[in-house]
């Protein structure tokens, strides 16, 4: 961990006190009993937060996000070190419903919206673990429809044959009736235009804002997340190697350099980077 | 030769409506048994993956369940209620068994795990209830009657009108309840099922039950036509070629494909028949199949895969 990096994270500390509403706790994630995928991760994230998890594809983002949701069972994946807390209880080993009904739920990389219902009866899924609270089931119904006007637009058709935009939008939608207090939010703007990338982070922001969910996502896209987000973990190779406020973390010159594809000034010399890759061998 | 096979049945066909009307009817009633048997299939599949090759002897189960309670003079009202709770508890068993235990496990082996259901349930239901050919008496009478010159039996009629009403039934559930939603979205997406709550295991049991409630309506009609035995289990190969008529992941293509499969043969062995010396009906269901396989694989209303880019 740099200096810079800690010395935020004190300085956070001593401004709020209230405990994070999610804490990982140096966990090890197994695919399939050999393969070892996440090397201790730690993260958390205070309650009201965005927190962004950053790294290259194969970093170990998703992974991290499925250990969460406990997801990662039906992918013949374990946890076999560490502990997950939400608000104070160890959750590794509920399962995702249980999870859900507590206020935590993961829109999955890729949207996975189900094709053959209506964007209506995908947002309805949503609300499965709420049981039959109709009335107010109704009400969140219409309060996803003002977030999203375009779903209202589109209730009626097949999820399959919409936009990927208003499959992304439907998603995180379906996510918001089970009225989360955390949403694990995986790549949401892959294969989006830059336009829509941004509508959705808004719509993230005001979600965070106005309903006070508090948000981990996942992205690839650093410049967009490290705008919207307040604080951000990188991932490579299954360990964090940096962290720190975002503001700190845009201006940090190695991710600059190799996140955000800014660097100060021509060519940089291999010596530079191997003074990158030195500090990653001694922060692992 | 030619006009024997091109001409004359359909000449045949003219001459006497009334008959053709009779034939007709007469499939369509059989095409609705033929479809609560894929019906069971379709819903298993759809929501688990799991060609469930056990569903033919679940029909068994279920009648035998029915009769061998009927035997010990339980009141059939009873009778009813109890083999739907065995079926149920049947259901819960097969997940906790045999599902929970193969998640995430290659179709094939799936499929030779339900092989091993149906040795299970056969022996079960043979052992406790006994192997001989029991008659099964609803008090519906098997009485034919008519109308405008068709002749039709009023059992028939009952299983249709009860077939369709099963049916129907379904589609309701399926598509405005919460749980219908929910067995929709798991046939999906198992994964974003899963990310949104939905418990896998109890959709299982679900459908599971449901696929043997439905074989136990298939059951008491077919048993009661033909006494519960055996080859009960055997109209499962039937339920085959409806399932490649009507596609694998598709209601209403079971219920179509039944009837249309119900029809076809029916026709066939009365016109054609004769031709090549009977027992057409045997046969007729898997040739039909073939030629669907060739040139429609999906089935007349298998889910097409939505693909966007």
């Amino acid at each position: 961990m740099s200096e810079a990096a800690t010395l935020n994270r004190d300085a956070a500390a001593v401004g709020d006190t209230r405990p994070p509403i999610l804490r990982v706790n140096n966990i090890e994630v197994i695919y399939d009993h050999v393969i070892l995928v996440l090397k201790g991760v730690s993260l958390e994230v205070p309650e009201g937060g965005i927190v962004a998890l950053l790294g290259a594809n194969g970093a170990g983002k998703t992974t991290t996000l499925k250990a969460i949701s406990n997801l990662l069972r039906a992918e013949r994946g374990d946890i076999t070190k560490g502990s997950i807390e939400f608000e104070g209880t160890a959750v590794d080993a509920m399962t995702p419903n249980e999870l859900v009904k507590r206020g935590v739920i993961q829109v999955m990389e890729g949207r996975h919206c189900f094709e053959h219902l209506t964007i209506e009866e995908n947002l309805l899924t949503g609300a499965y673990t709420r049981g039959g609270a109709r009335a107010s089931i109704k009400r969140d119904l219409e309060k996803v429809y003002d977030y999203f006007p375009r779903l209202k637009e589109r209730r009626t058709s097949l999820a399959g044959y919409t936009s990927g935009g208003e499959q992304q939008m439907c998603a995180i939608g379906r996510a918001l009736m089970s009225r989360p207090k955390m949403i694990l939010l995986d790549e949401p703007s892959m294969g989006l235009a830059p336009q829509l990338v941004e509508t959705i982070f808004e719509t993230v922001k005001r979600l965070n804002e106005k309903e006070g969910v508090s948000f981990l996502l996942a992205e690839q896209n650093t410049n967009v997340a490290l705008r919207y987000a307040k604080y951000g973990y990188i991932l490579e190779n299954g360990r964090v190697v940096l962290d720190g406020e975002a503001e700190t973390l845009r201006e940090n010159e190695d991710i600059k350099e190799f996140y955000l594809g800014l660097s100060a000034g021509g060519r940089r010399s291999y010596r530079d980077v191997k003074h990158y890759k030195r500090r990653k061998r001694w922060l692992a | 030769m030619l006009f024997d096979i091109f001409i004359a049945p359909f000449l045949d066909m003219v001459d006497s409506p009334a008959f053709f009307v009779e034939v007709v009817i007469v499939g369509l009633l059989t095409g609705v048994m033929y479809s609560l048997v894929a019906l069971g299939f379709v819903l298993i599949f759809k929501a688990s993956g799991v060609f469930n090759f056990a569903q033919g002897v679940m029909v068994l189960f279920a009648a035998l369940t029915l009769v061998g309670l009927m035997e010990h003079s339980v009141p059939i009202w009873l009778a009813l209620v109890l083999t739907v709770a065995v079926m149920v508890v049947l259901a819960y068993m097969v997940e906790w068994l045999m599902l929970r235990r193969l998640v995430n496990q290659e179709g094939i082996v799936l499929f030779m795990a339900t092989i091993g259901l149906s040795f299970v349930l056969q022996g079960l239901g043979e052992t406790v209830w006994g192997s001989n050919v029991k008659p099964l008496d609803i008090g519906i009478p098997d009485a034919s009657f008519e109308i405008y010159g068709v002749l039709l039996n009023e059992f028939d009629i009952f299983a249709a009108a009860s077939g369709a009403i099963l049916v129907a039934v379904l589609a309701v559930f399926f598509h405005y309840t919460r749980i219908g939603r929910a067995l929709r979205a798991v046939a999906d997406d198992h994964q974003a099922a899963l990310s949104v709550g939905i418990p896998l295991k109890t959709i299982w049991v679900i459908v599971w039950a449901v696929a043997g409630i439905v074989g136990l309506v298939a059951g008491i009609m077919w048993g009661a036509k033909s006494g519960v035995q055996f080859s009960l289990s055997l109209i499962a190969l039937k339920a085959l070629p409806v399932l490649i008529l009507g596609g694998f992941t598709s209601v209403p293509g079971a219920i179509v494909g039944g009837l249309i499969i119900g029809v076809g043969e029916k026709i066939a062995e009365i016109y054609w028949g004769p031709l090549v010396g009977g027992a057409i009906e045997n046969w007729f269901a898997y040739v039909l199949a073939l030629v669907f396989l060739l040139f429609r694989p999906q089935g007349l209303f298998g889910e097409k895969i939505i693909e966007r880019v």
